[in-house]
């Protein structure tokens, strides 16, 4: 007996007892689970667990896998053959082998090494001190960075416990004063943290979080305007034409006057600090531009609530601020989180564009920093980005997606 | 005889580019206190606007309405409705949909007392076991029953049914019929119900007003339904006056058929 997701609460009583004796795999309320998050590939793995038509999952799970692979396969095909032929004096346009090295650090085996004039000889074993990773490469660089805060902080230790078996040298003396300048200097040093150069992964981080402050800020703008939007006819006329404007300006045409705010705003913080000028403008134009999918979405998803379900709050005469918050804003979660989700990827494009303007130590600093240095190697890099980026992105679409199933109900309209 | 509820020359008129649209006009009923009242009529013929009239969700064109010696303004919990689509909100559960009006109408009782009210309604239409379900679980059926509960929950000075059961399968509906009839008779509140089901009319009403055929509809016929309470659905169908009932009220309903497809009739209209 497979018992569907809807079943209706008419037989319930019997399944339930049909259930009691121990929790039972169902593997088509898994494989439901599985859809709504947004894994809706592992559904099939999930009935073939529960051994629901084996033979039907299988196919299904070659179909989804292979037909990708396939065209994955395609994809590095037709690059490969453009990195052949597109180049110029200075660069090219790096191979998939080069870009994998550009991550790794690593040339893959039986390939040969993907920079030969980079290095003499295809199998010299380069590169000894970063566990034999090309220093130029991304892992390589963050291997290297590694292992200088690793030297920095035991000579740091050193110098700290220096100080203070000079301190208590100097107490023993009977010499309090110097003592005291002493721990002084240990404390000094003890403080201190290293500050090297970001690595590739630093720069990930970075760009999170500016998407992070930039998409709560426009959240919690767009919502209680698109709210208001959506309940007053009259603030929606007046605000409209302000939306319509600037919901299309580029976010390169925000950046300075975004600037100016944080400029004026901001003054020369720590370098550890987070209020950095350079992050808080990179959030700020996200901000902006993410803005306006969020809004919209809002007021058109307050505006068309039920009509049955605002007579059932004229009905039960329910105030202005339940009626907001009890039926109003369920019934348009919905239509919000499309519009997050719309927001969050906009914010997510507009992001590398912002970091790059406005020098962000994020992803779009890296790009930039890359397009620069100009050569091969950088360009791969930057391809690793490209894909960093795009992994990333979908990533957090499908988050959002995940919201936005968990707020909508399969009949909306009950 | 006391009126507890009047409508008085009610009318509803829309204004549209080709003049005005008359959908009712000149409805007059009176009702005592605790009488069921079903109003009949051919769908389209504007039974639904009176009753939304009543209920305060549309404005009213002309009259007035009177319950219990105060004219009815806005929508307000004394009038409970249930509605043809049970109007649930899907993101609450069953419990939390009934607690809504609950907590409206209630708002001077303990905690304590409006969770026994909401149970003790939620217990009566026999949903003890789906208090935590959310709408989306249950049927259609079990979804009018918690309409039911939440509209009788707020003790209401009058009930109002719009078509509860149109959109039930028979069986179902007869079901409900009876969870419907329990509630009342327990209660006794003062009940109008529109409907185009002829036995439904029967079963449940102590009038059954029939409404003329739109524009400006209006009351056509009362039939009184003598049967005494509590009823019994077999009975009643052996009884040889519900057999009469039933003639009277079906010949009316075809007349009016009859009258709104001659050509005569639809010039005397205009």
């Amino acid at each position: 007996m497979s018992a569907s997701i809807v079943d209706t609460a008419t037989n319930s009583a019997d399944e339930k007892a049909f259930r009691k004796p121990g929790i039972r795999y169902n593997p088509n309320r898994v494989a439901h689970n599985l859809n709504k998050l947004g894994l809706g590939y592992f559904s099939p793995f999930a009935r073939l667990i529960g051994r629901d038509e084996p033979a039907k999952q299988v196919r299904e799970i070659l179909t989804n896998t292979l037909l990708p692979v396939v065209a994955f396969a395609v994809f590095i095909l037709i690059w490969s053959v453009l990195a052949s032929i597109v180049k110029t004096d200075s660069v090219q346009i790096p191979s998939p082998h080069q870009s994998w090295y550009a991550l790794t650090g690593k040339a893959i085996p039986l390939l040969g090494h993907p920079f030969p004039d980079s290095v003499d000889g295809h199998s010299k074993p380069y590169f000894a001190e970063n566990e034999g990773l090309d220093p130029k490469s991304i892992n390589g660089f963050a291997a290297a960075e590694k292992a200088n805060a690793q030297k920095y902080y035991v000579s740091q230790n050193e110098r700290v416990q220096k100080f203070k078996d000079r301190a208590t040298a100097a107490e023993k003396e009977g010499d309090s004063e110097k003592a005291e300048k002493y721990r002084g200097n240990a404390e000094m040093f003890a403080s201190k943290t290293y500050q090297g150069n970001k690595t590739f992964y630093d720069q990930i981080w970075i760009s999170l979080l500016t998407i992070l402050i930039g998409f709560v800020i426009a959240t919690l703008i767009a919502i209680p305007i698109g709210v208001l939007c959506g309940i007053s006819p009259l603030f929606n006329v007046a605000v409209n034409p302000l939306i319509q404007l600037f919901k299309p300006v580029s976010p390169l045409a925000w950046f300075p006057i975004v600037f100016v705010l944080t400029t004026w705003g901001i003054d020369t913080p720590p370098s550890d600090s987070i209020w950095q000028r350079a992050l808080w403008t990179s959030a700020g134009v996200v901000m902006l531009c993410s803005l306006w999918p969020t809004l919209i979405n809002t007021a058109v998803g307050v505006a068309s609530v039920d009509r049955d379900h605002l007579n059932v709050a004229k009905v039960l005469k329910l105030g202005w601020f339940k009626r907001i918050w009890k039926i109003v804003l369920p019934a348009s979660l919905p239509l919000i989180f499309t519009g997050l989700r719309l927001s969050i990827g906009v914010g997510w494009m507009v992001l590398i564009a912002a970091d790059m303007m406005a020098q962000n130590q994020g992803l779009g600093k890296f790009v930039w920093d890359m397009y620069q240095n100009g050569d091969t190697m950088s360009t791969a890099q930057i391809i690793v980005a490209v894909f960093v980026i795009g992994g990333i992105g979908f990533f957090l679409d499908r988050i959002m997606l995940v919201f936005q199933r968990l707020v909508t109900f399969e009949d909306q309209s009950i | 005889m006391s009126a507890y509820f009047e409508a008085i020359n009610l009318g509803k008129t829309y204004k549209t580019p080709s003049g005005d649209a008359v959908i009712v006009d000149g409805f007059e009923l009176t009702m005592k206190k605790g009488e069921f009242v079903c109003v009949l009529g051919h769908s389209g013929c504007g039974k639904s606007t009176v009753l939304s009239m009543v209920a305060g969700l549309n404005e009213i064109s002309t009259g007035s309405v009177i319950l219990d010696g105060t004219e009815i303004e806005a929508a307000s919990p004394d009038r409970g409705v249930v509605f043809q689509s049970p109007c649930l909100l899907p993101w609450m559960t069953t419990w939390d949909n009934v607690m809504l009006g609950v907590n409206q109408v209630y708002y001077h009782a303990s905690k304590q007392e409006r969770n026994q009210i909401v149970e003790y309604y939620l217990t009566v239409v026999g949903l003890a076991d789906a208090m935590k379900k959310r709408p989306g679980e249950l049927s259609a059926g079990m979804r009018q029953r918690v309409g039911l509960a939440r509209a009788f929950a707020l003790s209401p000075k009058m009930l109002l049914l719009d078509e509860p059961f149109g959109m039930l399968d028979k069986l179902t509906k007869f079901e409900l019929q009876q969870v419907l009839l329990d509630l009342w008779n327990r209660e006794r509140l003062t009940a109008m119900m529109i409907t185009h089901d002829v036995d439904e009319a029967i079963y449940l009403a102590d009038r059954v007003v029939m409404m003329t055929n739109g524009p400006a509809a209006r009351v056509g016929e009362i039939v009184e339904i003598d049967f005494e309470r509590p009823r019994d659905r077999r009975e009643l169908m052996l009884d040889p006056r519900y057999i009469e009932y039933r003639k009277q009220l079906i010949s009316f309903l075809e007349e009016r058929v009859y009258l709104l497809d001659s050509p005569s009739n639809k010039t005397l209209a205009a």
